[in-house]
């Protein structure tokens, strides 16, 4: 029957798009008729976007994409072609630099690529053809090839192992530039393939290409001359991924059967979807608000000048004639040109730098994370990474947290509490020191023997031993040690032992049995060794193992043991054993596996069953047959797993604590303090999680905890919709109608009698509500059950599949107000969520480096949290915010003048600023400053935000990127604007300010509104300044006087490649009369003025700041010294003067 | 091959993590530096504004600004400044003929100065309406070629264009601006009190920025034999004489350096401006006044034609203090802003006083 339905498959192979068949060394099989050559791509790894010739026209598409670009390089082109009133140069140049330095940045990261690809394709490799050993490059290996690698080598490309030099047939890899996994796995030869790899015919038959690093499936048929084709499968096990590095094995042989971009690490390094942040979101919506400013100054602009040229002799008096080509110009294609001249004229109020700034503000300013040393941990030796500065800002927003708990809440660190054999319970803490968990107890013998029978002890401890997949560290191993740590890696044992595991809580099990006596002493070809309390060597080889999976919560393994009894051992979630095993065993454990879990253990039961020979025969056949299927294995393997584990009896159950983090509680107590909603979200059991919720003291003894669960559910015995709804419509009367009103930025109280309510749902009660019958009553139990959650002030979720946690996230994502979430977790089962929240954290934990390579940011502990949101965030979205708004404002001030000199100047599109300063002002005069600001600032102090973590609220829902303060800095922007300009008239109302009565003209005119202009934004922006350290000094100070030296040079000299010298000594004259000097000082001070009112009258900001603690003297120190230099107007608060009271 | 994944995964963006301090593979030294920049404490002042400190300011402030805007007004208050309109719109104002006169037409407005004007007196003409501040009109101009520069004085700029070139000759100096040069001439006579009139003496030279005249302007060639530094150039369209016989009375003020033309060049800022024509120097004697009180008469050769634009022309004669010419402007805004910030220092003190004992508590920690 198989070979009929592979036959089948053989002829159809080409056509079929969803697996690809492989001649093991491009050697004719006798299972088909013609050799057909499948085309595959080359092993060229091609990760480089450009090449030289498509560098140029590719990068500048790429960059012109960008809205922002396209919009200046339109500006430009209008510059270019229509006649305006500024030379394309002034905002060529800006747009020139920028593309410029993006495209050599990408350009050099492109030429790196370049760099790397070729070291990869060129690298040379063995390849058997032949029978001969043939070294050729990497790049030209061909799917089929038999490939050679050795010792430390990376694979070239992805590779079924076939032959090892390893006596046991597997190979030890580490994928460590994969996934960040820096453990040794193992990978096991194809079986019973032949040792003369000359003489092998075999095909495989797999799945195309796709990218998930554990999943495989193929098929491998051998053909010999003699005998029909025998048939291996292929899973991961037999998949050497490129990218990893073999280790401990002299040499391996194996076949590609992926190469170049379709293997795997290719597949997956395609970059994850870009991020946006809402401050961007708001710069946008401040943009369009610009825009439409622009528009209609421009409009107003063309339609009054068309309106005045109108009146007899203006538009053309006998002074100033226009060209026969002006004359000649059709009247609409005039007023357009016109339109556009204006839209050139102004367009500096959209800045090109703005972009510029932002990104490197964003850029420079990750550093202070990955700077940061309260974020190194010393145990792994490493701080927070940041894989995206695009989201810094977005720190500050956070309204949600979502949290894992294992490992995340919790350490991830197992350790065995207690076991509970038979009903009857076995303790182990009192005679062993917290600590050390590895000390051999003193008479665990004795104490076993006084509770349950010594069969079951033996048989429970056995399964322990067993029923796992944790690997022993070999001696030989042992240097590697200090650095594997991070995997779940025990320190060695007395017997200089080590065990590596997927699940630490593995580790716990196996160490907990041989703190009984029974000890794994490894698995060999097959067979495991375990020694018993005799010390005798158990012998058991391993038939099946049924691997654990998250939907089926258990695993099994099934061993024949010397006596030749066939035994099957399974440990699984209390949940997923009971219904399995025979209900009278139940009871006795369940009050066992409750208490623990109650009291934060983590509990599994572990259960056996003897299978009779022809059981065995029947279950063997299955599990092959669901193994060889090439579709719907895992749906195939499941059913038989299922069918198998049935029918067993319960020994007994297991109680691993699991310890918090650091600071968990301090941290979560921080986050709710600041207004920030804290969702649990875990696979694990409800009790667990709650009572780790308990702990973290998300929920506290007074809240009323709303339990949305299947126990719930089934309460009234009545169908479960029902009940459902009928729950959902009491809480949310509870929640939601009975509470006052949530009011933003109240203060979580503990005098006020208000309930708190704390929400727990599971995994299934949640894909009830989600995607409950399709009637209309889904839509509303989704908002009603969002409604009661957000009245919560922490939501528990538990038993959820990593991809329901991205559904809640999204949900909540989704809702109203679009509330900005962050997810944090550390394992494989957080990704999803990870990448679905605005910010993604991953936590550098024991579980591999999946979650911290989607993450966006990295940090090793959850207590560091506390830090990067509080204090990192609040800082950045302040800074980023006034960045913002600071460079919306003073370009609205720059250019308001401009606009108000067209009424003056016969709407002629005359500037009122020279070119050089047009051009200058956004790229030299006043960028320094708020750069520095924006990376510097500190308004309120670090240790504040940290102590005080309510003041996050102040920050919180955006409110300083809102409308109302757009409207302030908009309207400063416009007051200052007109009193630049109409000050300035006033002045000029007698041009004759020089003391020699001479007169001073337009460009002289201009200078002072700029001069005024330079020094009010700059001051401007000095008296927000709240946190001055010698950068913010030199820039702030260094760009006024730049800006004095700049025009004293640019006018004190005949330029020889400029046309006009409309400068030449204008500043030098300007600063010789000494009305100029008085209506600068007056300006200045005038639109500071209400400035400096606003911030007196507005509510001393200083109890924040006070609130140090004198712990950090050092610098108070530093700043006392720096105090004696205060200005008049402003008085300094030192740390000193605070401490020392 | 790490290499290869590593710089694959950099294209999604800034990679500050990995190329910070410690970046990918160093293993030992990744514990970040302990620096006062990296960890964000810099030792820095940090100011705060409070009512208690920002009262005195205001109190400076008023005090400082109230006096200097006395002192300004005052100084403004005495500049002597005498204006008079010869447009000759009033029917009956002695310039009325000329206004549609082709040909050089001679009018005089008698006037009388009730106040003496003492020091130097400066004599300035005013047009109103005029839009020298026109982009058109701005950019007509070539001044490499008002430089002295030989071969845009042959090929002048494009910008000059429509008046750039005439009857095939580049035009010296070209562009709308000079050819539109205010070509008025004033003079003053003064009537002594025993009827015998005297011309005042007008000074021609120190009128344009020293900078302007040195250094900016220069005559090709030098400023010998301008008429053959001229050569194979043509003046403007509404010039009477060309750029060399500017001012036929000093040979060094001719040409480019002509400066009644510096100053005209200098476009004015605002349709509405004046420019400086002539300074009367201040007798020797210092006793009697460089113009006294009494009866004057502006003889006024009147060429330029302001009726086709509803322009204006004025002749000004003011005196000029150290602030420039007379603007009450700077006086009212000092005086003005230096009450506010003093009546504002009253308010904020009352507030501070009222308030102040909680502010106050709030201020000093215990």
């Amino acid at each position: 029957m198989l070979r009929r339905r592979l036959n089948h498959l053989f002829g159809g192979d080409e056509k079929r798009v969803d697996s690809r068949t492989i001649y093991v060394g491009h050697r004719q099989c006798p299972g088909t008729e013609a050799f057909i050559a499948p085309k595959f791509c080359d092993n060229r790894i091609v990760s480089s976007k450009y090449t030289v010739w498509n560098f140029l026209p590719k990068n500048l598409f790429e960059q012109f994409r960008r809205i922002a670009n396209f919009y200046f390089l339109i500006i430009f082109l209008v510059q270019v072609i229509v006649d305006t009133p500024t030379s394309p140069v002034t905002s060529g140049l800006p747009l020139f630099f920028v593309i410029t330095v993006t495209a050599i940045k990408q350009g050099y990261e492109d030429w790196l690529r370049h760099k790397a690809d070729k070291e990869v394709n060129k690298y040379l490799v063995t390849v058997l053809e032949d029978g001969r050993r043939i070294r050729k490059e990497s790049e030209r290996i061909k799917v089929g090839d038999v490939v050679e690698v050795v010792e430390d080598e990376t694979f070239p490309c992805d590779l079924i192992l076939l032959q090892s030099s390893r006596d046991d047939d597997t190979c030890f890899v580490t994928t460590a530039s994969l996934d960040g996994e820096s453990n040794h796995k193992t990978h096991y030869t194809v079986p019973d393939t032949e040792k003369d790899l000359e003489s092998l015919t075999a095909t495989i038959e797999c799945e195309q290409p796709q990218p998930d690093l554990y999943k495989f499936v193929g098929r491998m048929h051998i053909y010999r001359s003699d005998q029909d084709p025998a048939v291996r499968s292929l899973g991961p096990e037999n998949l050497l991924l490129k990218g990893a590095t073999l280790k401990n094995t002299k040499k391996i042989y194996g076949v590609a059967v992926y190469t170049g971009m379709e293997t795997k690490m290719a597949l997956n390094y395609q970059g994850k979807s870009q991020k946006r942040s809402a401050v961007e979101k708001s710069i946008n919506a401040f943009l369009l608000v610009y825009l439409c400013i622009l528009l209609s100054k421009a409009l107003v602009c063309t339609t009054l000048k068309y309106v005045w040229q109108s009146r007899d002799g203006q538009d053309e008096p006998w002074y100033n004639q226009k060209t026969q080509k002006e004359k000649d110009a059709y009247k609409f294609l005039k007023m357009f040109t016109d339109f556009l001249s204006f839209m050139v004229l102004f367009n500096f109020i959209i800045p090109v730098s703005m972009y510029v700034t932002v990104e490197m503000q964003k850029f420079l300013g990750s550093f202070f994370i990955t700077w940061d040393k309260d974020f190194f941990d010393p145990e792994i030796q490493e701080g927070a990474l940041v894989n995206t500065s695009d989201l810094n800002e977005e720190l500050g927003q956070v309204e949600y947290v979502f949290t894992d708990k294992t490992g995340t809440l919790t350490q991830n660190n197992m350790e065995f509490i207690e076991c509970c054999i038979d009903g009857f319970q076995y303790k182990n803490r009192d005679s062993c020191s917290e600590l050390d968990s590895f000390c051999v107890t003193d008479g665990p013998v004795s104490k076993l023997h006084e509770k349950a029978g010594r069969e079951k002890e033996e048989l429970f401890l056995r399964a322990l031993c067993l029923c796992h997949t944790v690997q022993v560290k070999e001696a030989g191993d042992m240097e590697t040690v200090s650095e594997d740590q991070i995997d779940g890696l025990l320190p060695p044992t007395e017997q200089q032992k080590g065990f590596i595991a997927s699940s630490p809580d593995e580790v716990a099990l196996v160490m907990g049995a041989m703190k009984y006596g029974f000890t794994f002493l490894g698995l060999d070809s097959k067979t495991m060794k375990i020694r018993n309390r005799q010390n005798d060597v158990e012998l058991y080889e391993l038939l099946h193992v049924l691997n654990f999976d998250p939907v089926r919560r258990r695993m099994s393994v099934i061993v024949r043991s010397k006596a030749g009894e066939t035994l099957l051992f399974c440990k699984g979630a209390d949940s997923s054993i009971f219904p399995r095993v025979r209900s009278e065993e139940v009871d006795r454990i369940r009050v066992h596996v409750e208490r623990n879990a109650t009291e934060g253990y983590r509990t599994l039961c572990v259960a056996y069953k003897q299978l009779c020979t022809e059981e065995y025969v029947e279950v063997d056949a299955k599990l092959r047959e669901a193994r060889l299927a090439l579709q719907d294995r895992e749906e195939k393997l499941m059913a038989v797993y299922n069918q198998v584990e049935t029918g067993m009896s319960l020994i007994g159950a297991t109680a691993v604590e699991d310890r918090l983090q650091e600071e968990a509680a301090e941290t979560m107590e921080a986050l709710q303090e600041a207004g920030i909603k804290v969702w649990v979200l875990t696979g694990d059991k409800m009790e667990t999680a709650k009572s780790t919720c308990y702990a973290c003291r998300l929920f506290q003894r007074g809240t009323e905890l709303l339990e949305l669960t299947v126990r719930t559910l089934e309460d009234g015995g009545r169908k479960r919709e029902e009940r459902l709804h009928e729950l959902l419509l009491e809480y949310h009367k509870k929640a939601v109608q009975d509470a006052p009103p949530a009011k933003l930025g109240v203060r979580r109280s503990w005098v006020t009698a208000s309930q708190e309510y704390g929400f727990i749902i599971d995994g299934a009660t949640l894909s009830l509500v989600l995607n409950s019958s399709p009637e209309a009553s889904s839509t509303r139990y989704k908002s009603l059950f969002l409604q009661i959650c957000q009245n919560c002030t922490a939501v528990l979720c538990c038993r959820m599949a990593p991809l329901q946690k991205a559904q809640i996230v999204k949900m909540v994502k989704n809702s109203k107000g679009s509330p900005i979430t962050l997810s944090i977790g550390d394992g494989a089962n957080d990704v999803s969520m990870i990448l679905e929240a605005h910010v993604g954290i991953g936590i550098k934990g024991k579980e591999g480096r999946q979650a911290v390579r989607n993450s966006d940011y990295a940090i090793p502990k959850l207590k560091h949290l506390k830090k990067l949101l509080l204090a990192h965030g609040h800082l950045y979205y302040v800074r980023i915010a006034h960045l913002v708004q600071y460079f919306f404002y003073k370009n609205l001030c720059f250019i308001l003048p401009q606009f108000l000199y067209q009424f003056f100047c016969g709407y002629s599109q005359q500037p009122l600023y020279d070119a050089a300063y047009l051009t200058m002002y956004n790229i030299c005069f006043t960028s320094m400053p708020i750069l520095a600001y924006s990376l510097l600032e500190q308004h309120i102090a670090i240790e504040s935000l940290m102590d005080t973590a309510s003041l996050y609220r102040e920050v919180a829902k955006n409110a300083t990127l809102r409308w109302g303060p757009f409207l302030y800095w908009t309207t400063l922007g416009i007051f200052h604007g007109l009193l630049f300009f109409f000050g300035v008239r006033c002045l000029f109302s007698n041009p004759a300010l020089q003391d020699n009565g001479q007169v001073f003209g337009n460009w002289s005119y201009g200078t002072i509104v700029f001069t005024v202009l330079v020094f009010t934004v700059t001051l401007k922006l000095a008296l927000d300044t709240r946190h001055w350290t010698w950068i913010n000094h030199l820039v702030i100070w260094g760009s006024l006087a730049f800006y004095v030296f700049f025009s004293f040079f640019w006018g004190g000299i005949i330029w020889p490649f400029l046309q006009q010298q409309r400068l030449y000594f204008v500043f030098a004259n300007m600063l010789s009369s000494v009305s100029a000097w008085l209506v600068i000082i007056l300006l200045i001070l005038l639109s500071l003025l209400p400035e400096i009112l606003v911030l007196v009258l507005r509510k001393p900001r200083g109890p924040h700041r006070r609130q140090k603690n004198p712990g950090q003297s050092s610098v108070g120190g530093q700043q006392s010294t720096q105090a004696s230099a205060r200005p008049l107007l402003m008085r300094t608060f030192s740390d000193e003067s605070n401490t020392v009271r | 091959m790490m290499a290869s994944s590593y710089n694959a995964k950099e294209e999604d963006g800034h990679h500050s993590g990995s190329v910070g301090p410690g970046g990918a593979g160093a293993v030992k030294s990744r514990k970040p530096d302990n620096t006062a920049f990296k960890q964000q404490r810099l030792p820095a002042w940090q100011p705060i504004l409070t009512a208690g400190t920002v009262l005195p300011a205001f109190f400076v402030i008023g005090l400082i600004f109230i006096p200097i805007g006395i002192g300004l007004f005052v100084t403004s208050n005495n500049i002597k400044e005498f204006e008079i309109d010869y447009t000759g719109m009033d029917p009956d104002s002695p310039c009325n003929m000329c206004i549609n006169s082709t040909t050089p037409c001679r009018c005089s407005i008698p006037f009388t100065l009730e106040q003496p004007f003492e020091n130097n007196v400066f004599m300035y003409y005013g047009l109103s309406n005029f839009y020298q501040n026109h982009r058109r009109y701005v950019k007509s101009r070539d001044d490499s070629q008002l430089n002295g520069d030989k071969s845009s004085l042959l090929y002048p700029s494009k910008e000059c264009e429509p008046y750039r070139t005439r009857n095939g000759l580049p035009v010296a100096p070209c562009g709308a601006i000079a050819n539109s040069l205010f070509n008025d001439t004033l003079e003053l006579i003064y009537y002594y009190p025993n009827k015998s009139s005297m011309s005042i003496p007008l000074v021609k030279t120190g009128i344009a920025w020293w900078t302007d005249t040195h250094v900016k302007f220069r005559n090709p060639g030098g400023n010998n034999n301008l008429t053959a530094a001229f050569k194979g150039t043509t003046k403007p369209e509404n010039w009477q004489n060309p750029v060399y016989e500017l001012d036929p009375t000093n040979p060094e003020n001719n040409g480019f350096v002509n400066e009644d033309f510096i100053v005209w060049m200098r476009t004015a800022a605002l349709p509405t401006f004046r420019k400086l024509y002539r300074i009367i120097q201040k007798k020797k004697d210092n006793l009697t006044p460089t113009l006294p009180p009494g009866n004057y008469t502006l003889e006024i050769t009147y060429n330029y034609p302001v009726i086709s634009f509803d322009g204006h022309k004025r002749m000004i004669l003011s005196t000029i203090s150290w602030m420039g010419g007379k603007n009450p402007f700077l006086g009212i805004a000092y005086i003005t802003v230096g009450s506010v910030c003093f009546f504002l220092g009253v308010v904020l003190l009352i507030i501070h006083h009222k308030f102040g004992n909680r502010n106050n508590n709030a201020d000093i920690p215990n």
